[in-house]
């Protein structure tokens, strides 16, 4: 039974990640991806990872890939300028993919990935998956938990202040003024004598 | 009851029909698979009913709230019955209509949107604890699952505004996305609080860490999560006071303006499916779930004893969906600005604020919820 959803999810999870290259409209590729990541979540559950799985779906497909649609649906792409585009750059991407291969293959295959180097989780203290993660990363590898939050927090403050710039373009509402604006502000009451009525 | 009609179908009906038709090898895996189905079928199709009557009630409250009578001509057999029979005559019309596809539209994202926007919101039930043994899928991590489904949901919603291709489909999509992602942060750190406070992600675990008395129950410790919770459950849902993706007297009827028939009806039922379920987990959360508000009160609690953990749950999920309808009722759309800076200048931090509160609540161990 796990077996059949194992393949089923596979087969899901690798035909819409070759989607995403191939296909030509941006926001189908954009919603391949996101059933891509449907299916590793999916994956991920079998291996009993309930909380990488669930945060996968709520992260990725919640929230990112929203964002990512959002953007993709308000650019105005022509589609025509894609159809010659595969055969002229298919030798360079042959070689980044390459190049990439190699390198996860030296990262993983390091001696800093091998298994024997992290501590094993004591699996016998409970059997929630998230509390077992929360544990080790809270106590064992807080350092590096603590510094990919502060690159994160760079990240962000980078991005807000790219977009706070002043330009004269943008219009914007201050809630105090709107608040305490009061009648004599808005209000003009003219009088002014009653009109004759043309014959 | 439930349990004794639960075991009759799957000894009379599913058991003879795998042992008859199944290869022997397979049997306990497809017998299991069809008691689940049962099982799912238990939830879903009492969600759908009450999603037709929770339509009829609204139209009924909300003409009570404005002097009105609301439906009260359809009926069964010759008889008026109030009404009663409106949301099954509504469903026929539905299904009757022709689902007309714009020209221009794109086609399989335009069919897909509707079922894309329903399906998390069924999904998200097999979760949800009924009573203290009655639930579907018991897993450690259901409160985390139920926020992820939630935040699935906008994808019926963008694609539909999408697909239509159409300028006010596309533009209720995009006030969507954004009034969403805002509103799912401050919803996902006031089910964090909830977490701290139970020391648990399981939904049925939550319940049972608020028992006790009415005052145990987390509403009380964690009330300004609670109202952000709800207020953010009505945004997520697009409902009034934040209907702005279907804003009818600006943009018509937003993301679904291009869809007829079963189609639309799909999206209709999505969205009361979504506030059912927000309403069942406000009562599952902080109102205690299953539990008797009369626990701990020395005569009353002997008194309902008798009394199903489930009518309870029922009743509590009443409550909130009423207030879905009475909220309609009485607030003006919210201005969409207003909206923005209601979910990320006030709730975000009001909810970040009560975190660090609840922690300390729980860290020095005040009773009575904490001891």
């Amino acid at each position: 039974m796990t077996q059949i959803i194992f393949y089923i999810f596979g087969a899901m999870l690798l035909l819409s990640a070759t989607m995403v290259v191939v296909i030509k409209n941006p926001i189908h590729a954009a919603l391949f991806l996101v059933l891509s990541f449907f299916s590793s979540a999916a994956v991920w559950l079998l291996l009993n990872a309930e909380f990488l799985a669930i945060a996968l779906v709520l992260v990725y497909v919640g929230a990112v890939m929203v964002l990512f649609l959002f953007v993709v649906m308000m650019l105005d792409i022509n589609l025509s300028t894609f159809k010659d585009g595969f055969a002229r750059y298919f030798p360079l991407g042959i070689i980044i993919a390459l190049l990439m291969v190699v390198a996860m293959g030296m990262i993983v295959g390091s001696d800093y990935f091998a298994t024997d180097t992290y501590k094993q989780i004591d699996t016998s203290m409970t059997s929630s998956n998230t509390k077992l993660l929360g544990y080790a990363i809270y106590t064992d590898y807080l350092y590096q938990f603590e510094i990919a939050g502060a690159i994160l927090l760079v990240a962000i403050i980078a991005a807000i202040s790219l977009s706070m710039s002043k330009s004269k373009i943008t219009k914007s509402t201050h809630p105090n003024e709107q608040v305490s604006v009061k009648k004599e502000d808005r209000l003009r009451v003219v009088k002014m004598k009653t009109e004759k009525k043309e014959e | 009851m439930l349990e004794t009609l639960f075991h009759l179908i799957s000894q009379y009906i599913l058991l003879p029909l795998t042992l008859l038709i199944i290869p022997v090898n397979y049997q306990t895996e497809v017998m299991i698979f069809l008691q689940t189905a049962v099982k799912i079928l238990a939830i879903v199709i009492p969600v759908l009913i009450t999603v037709a009557y929770f339509t009829y009630a609204e139209r009924k409250v909300i003409g009570f709230i404005q002097g009105r009578i609301g439906p009260n001509r359809v009926g069964f057999f010759g008889f008026r019955l109030w009404g009663l029979g409106q949301p099954i005559a509504d469903a026929v019309k539905l299904i009757v209509k022709e689902i007309v596809i714009p020209l221009n539209a794109n086609r399989s994202l335009f069919i897909i949107a509707p079922i894309l926007s329903l399906a998390p919101a069924l999904a998200a039930w097999a979760v949800i604890p009924f009573d203290d043994t009655k639930v579907l899928a018991d897993i450690n991590a259901g409160l985390l699952y139920v926020l992820a489904l939630t935040s699935l949901a906008v994808y019926g919603v963008i694609i539909a505004g999408w697909a239509s291709n159409s300028k006010y489909a596309f533009l209720g999509a995009m006030r969507s996305a954004a009034q969403i992602v805002a509103y799912e942060i401050a919803m996902g750190f006031a089910l964090v609080g909830v977490l701290i406070a139970a020391g648990s992600l399981n939904l049925g675990e939550i319940v049972n860490a608020q028992s006790g008395s009415a005052i145990h129950w987390f509403w009380l410790p964690l009330l300004p999560l609670f109202v952000i919770y709800f207020i953010s459950g009505v945004a997520e849902t697009n409902r009034a006071p934040f209907d702005v993706a279907e804003g009818e007297s600006e943009i018509v009827a937003g993301f679904h303006v291009e869809y007829s028939g079963m189609a639309f009806s799909v999206f209709f039922m999505a969205e009361y499916a979504n506030m059912i379920l927000i309403a069942v987990l406000s009562a599952l959360l902080f109102f205690g779930g299953w539990l008797s508000p009369f626990q701990g009160v020395t005569f009353l609690e002997d008194f309902f004893s008798w009394v199903p953990g489930m009518f309870w749950l029922l009743a509590k999920t009443s409550v909130f969906m009423f207030l879905f309808l009475w909220f309609r009722a009485t607030f003006p759309r919210y201005r969409y600005d207003q909206i923005m800076r209601l979910g990320w200048k006030v709730f975000i931090p009001i909810t970040i604020v009560w975190l660090i509160v609840i922690s300390v609540l729980v860290v020095a161990n005040i009773p009575p919820w904490f001891s």
